[in-house]
């Protein structure tokens, strides 16, 4: 009994060092395919740098067939654009959140800077409403009619003098009877095709397709792009097909890279030396059974980071803020315990029965503190507001693993202590000195 | 001790605080942050001495915007002007027009002629925008979810307690909530989302060290005799779970300041009203949740002693 109780705290140390070990640090080159918690955890921006945009529907209510036709159009837009790292997430009320994570550090590299994502964020809500119009502006197609679009550089007919950016597009094959109708309805006039209320190309329809109008199911728009992306994006947008309405830019931020590359490591390394100044208070405190909380909030920091590094959590500064937080409550149960304990052994009881009577008597207490702060992170996850739906992640999965590992794991390793049949009491608990206060 | 016996002098401390956070929000009120107002905030690094009020005249002129101007630090402890500009119709076009004024007053030319010039991309180290309309529904939301989460928990204390208990229990976050407003007043510190994850926080964590001793007080009052008050038992009670309460609250401070010691500044701004906000639930679930609490419950027991008084005496005529 005694021999296997030392074993298992033994034991439970390397699980411990195991458990952190593989939890924060790459261990790739040993063969752990994992990678550690800074891999795996998805920074926030606050954190890595970038955009965070929200839009608002431009019309009430918006049915939620609607809001997800808009998250797949601004997916394949931002994909499109080359932002494959962006994070889409829209709540009640229409409102959509898009985070553009910054994709470099260096500042004069071409397409890496922030301002490409700022171009990009600022024609994800239009409509990208494609319409057809004859000279005299009324609608005669519109964009339903359209198959593909394709960007293309070059001359655009064989006429051409210069080479420049282009969009061939095809169409249905009812799209291209319907273009060849209207084209021969605008034979020596203009077709007009807009993007939006944007006026992209213009192009005259020679007298000669009066007959037949123009066959063959595509047509070209050109003259107006200035560069490549330019025109890519515009083929993207229409190939991406149209917003069922209009979405309003409401809020937006933006933070330097370089601002938040330092306060990852800087919160780690508070959380470390937390993490040490504990373990010394809780010995301090609470001598051997002040080691074992030591032990177990070793596992639950090894568990939380694991946690958060297999969930892939979005963390934010304010989501670091939750863990680092939830760090400090999780011996909170701790000290329950062990007060109790010390009451039961000033009133004589043997260990055992002190160190079982304390967790009886502390469980209630632990329960309903700990439910409490579970339900303001419910209803804080509920607020949908972006910064603060982190925290309370972080902080609810804190909290309930805590309450694991205080109330199972300290359990468990105490009473293996306990197992281990030490006699001396002072090991568990200082007595009050003779003569001190009450 | 004597915790409900001085119950009125307990109570002196936070007075003072929230008086001093009434007279400083007099005196400027509450650092909104953008997300709650509306309007776009920059922190420009203009690469050189500025004026405060120069910037701010400078962009009020040029946006029509109202603008304030405050000098601030980068990580790299560079002088930064964060400038707040109210909404207006199209934030965009305002903060281009506001760079532009800067530039050309603080473009720099250097002795071979090649000027440097203020732009968005190399100067703005980061920037945030939002129309008045989204800061309106912020500040409502902040609002409702706070004040939800308090009737929840106040549900599950009356339910798990007594309703007294819980209304106890919500008068004292109600001042830990007070108290951390009063911090933001007193600082000036930004109040934008994090506030609300801040308040939410301390909401969740103060009402932990209250349960544990109304849980401790619980226990006791089960084995009352009758001739001990309840004054006694909940000054016990304080007693007893004293060293718990300090001890967790210590522990949990440990993380925060250092948090706040070795954090970014945005951090930092989180980590403050936190730090007074977990010493003030503390300090408000020991020495004025349970010691009202007493009173209350003490003139209960009484009216009902009496009236059972009154009916022994009806029916002995």
């Amino acid at each position: 009994m005694k021999k296997k109780s030392i074993v298992i705290l033994c034991l439970s140390v390397v699980f411990a060092v195991v458990l952190n070990l593989i939890a924060f640090v790459d261990l790739s080159s040993a063969g752990v395919n994992y990678g550690g918690f800074e891999k795996n955890i998805r920074k926030g921006i606050d954190l890595a740098g970038g955009s965070v945009i929200t839009y608002k529907a431009s019309i009430d209510n918006p049915t939620s067939e609607q809001m997800n036709a808009v998250e797949a159009i601004f997916q394949t837009r931002l994909n499109s654009a080359g932002l494959t790292e962006a994070r889409i997430s829209k709540d009640e009320g229409g409102r959509v959140t898009v985070e553009i994570p910054a994709t470099g550090h260096d500042e004069n590299a071409e397409g890496s800077d922030m301002r490409d994502t700022h171009t990009a964020a600022s024609v994800l809500g239009n409509v990208a409403k494609l319409t057809f119009r004859n000279a005299a502006g009324e609608t005669v197609m519109d964009g339903s009619a359209v198959k593909k679009a394709t960007y293309q550089y070059g001359k655009v007919s064989n006429t051409g003098i210069r080479e420049e950016h282009y969009i061939t597009i095809e169409f249905t094959s009812e799209g291209a009877t319907q273009f060849a109708d209207i084209t021969k309805a605008a034979a020596g006039s203009f077709i007009s095709i807009y993007m939006d209320e944007d006026l992209l190309s213009s192009p005259r329809v020679d007298s000669s397709y009066a007959s037949s109008g123009i066959t063959g199911g595509s047509c070209v728009i050109s003259g107006g792009f200035e560069t490549k992306e330019e025109a890519q994006l515009l083929a993207n947008q229409i190939n991406s097909g149209n917003l069922p309405f209009k979405l309003d830019k409401e809020s937006e931020q933006t933070v330097g890279a370089e601002l938040g590359d330092d306060a990852l490591p800087r919160a780690l390394l508070a959380a470390a030396i937390g993490v040490l100044l504990i373990i010394i208070f809780m010995i301090a405190m609470y001598r051997v059974p002040g080691l074992i909380a030591s032990l177990s909030l070793l596992i639950y920091v090894g568990l939380i980071g694991l946690a958060m590094g297999i969930l892939h959590t979005n963390l934010s500064l304010s989501g670091i803020a939750g863990i680092v937080l939830s760090i400090g409550m999780a011996v909170d149960a701790d000290c329950i315990i062990f007060e109790r304990m010390k009451e039961e052994l000033a009133l004589g009881k043997t260990i055992k029965a002190s160190v079982d009577a304390g967790f009886n008597k502390a469980f209630s207490a632990i329960l309903d503190s700990n439910v409490t702060t579970i339900i303001s992170c419910v209803v804080l996850y509920f607020s949908g507001i972006g910064t603060v739906v982190g925290f309370a992640t972080t902080l609810g999965i804190g909290v309930i693993l805590s309450m694991f590992t205080a109330i199972v794991i300290t359990k468990f390793l105490l009473k293996q202590l306990v197992n281990i049949g030490i006699k001396n009491r002072s090991v568990f608990y200082r007595a009050a000195k003779k003569g001190g206060a009450e | 001790m004597k915790v409900v016996e001085s119950r009125w002098k307990f109570v002196a401390v936070p007075a003072i605080i929230l008086v001093l956070g009434i007279v400083m929000y007099i005196v400027h009120g509450f650092n909104f942050d953008v997300e709650f107002m509306g309007g776009t905030r920059m922190e420009i690094n203009l690469k050189q001495e500025f004026d405060n009020d120069e910037v701010a005249q400078l962009i009020q002129d040029a946006t029509g915007a109202n603008t304030k101007v405050q000098h601030g630090k980068d990580k790299d402890g560079n002088d930064v002007a964060i400038v707040k500009m109210q909404a207006t119709e199209d934030d965009n076009a305002a903060k281009g027009s506001a760079i532009a004024a800067l530039n050309d007053k603080y473009k720099q030319t250097d002795e071979n002629g090649n000027v440097t010039e203020i732009t968005e991309h190399g100067n703005v180290v980061s920037a945030s925008t939002a129309s008045a309309s989204f800061g309106k529904e912020m500040q409502k939301s902040a609002l409702l979810y706070t004040l939800i989460a308090i009737l929840c928990i106040l549900v599950y204390i009356a339910i798990r307690f007594e309703f007294k208990s819980a209304v106890m229990a919500v008068i004292a976050l109600a001042i830990n909530v007070l108290i951390m407003a009063a911090v933001y007043s007193i600082t000036y510190i930004p109040i934008n989302t994090t506030f609300i994850a801040a308040m939410l926080t301390v909401v969740g964590y103060s009402i932990n060290n209250t349960i544990v001793i109304f849980d401790r007080i619980r226990e006791n009052m089960k084995g009352r005799r009758k001739n001990t008050s309840v004054t006694e038992i909940v000054n016990e009670s304080v007693k007893e779970t004293m060293g718990r309460t300090i001890n967790s609250t210590i522990t949990t401070l440990i993380t925060i300041v250092l948090i706040y010691f070795l954090g970014v500044s945005a951090i930092k701004e989180f980590a403050l009203p936190l730090i007074v906000g977990i010493i003030a639930g503390a300090y408000t679930s020991i020495f004025i949740a349970s010691s009202f609490w007493a009173i209350w419950k003490e003139s209960e027991l009484k009216a009902r002693a009496a009236a059972a008084a009154e009916r022994r005496a009806t029916k002995k005529k």
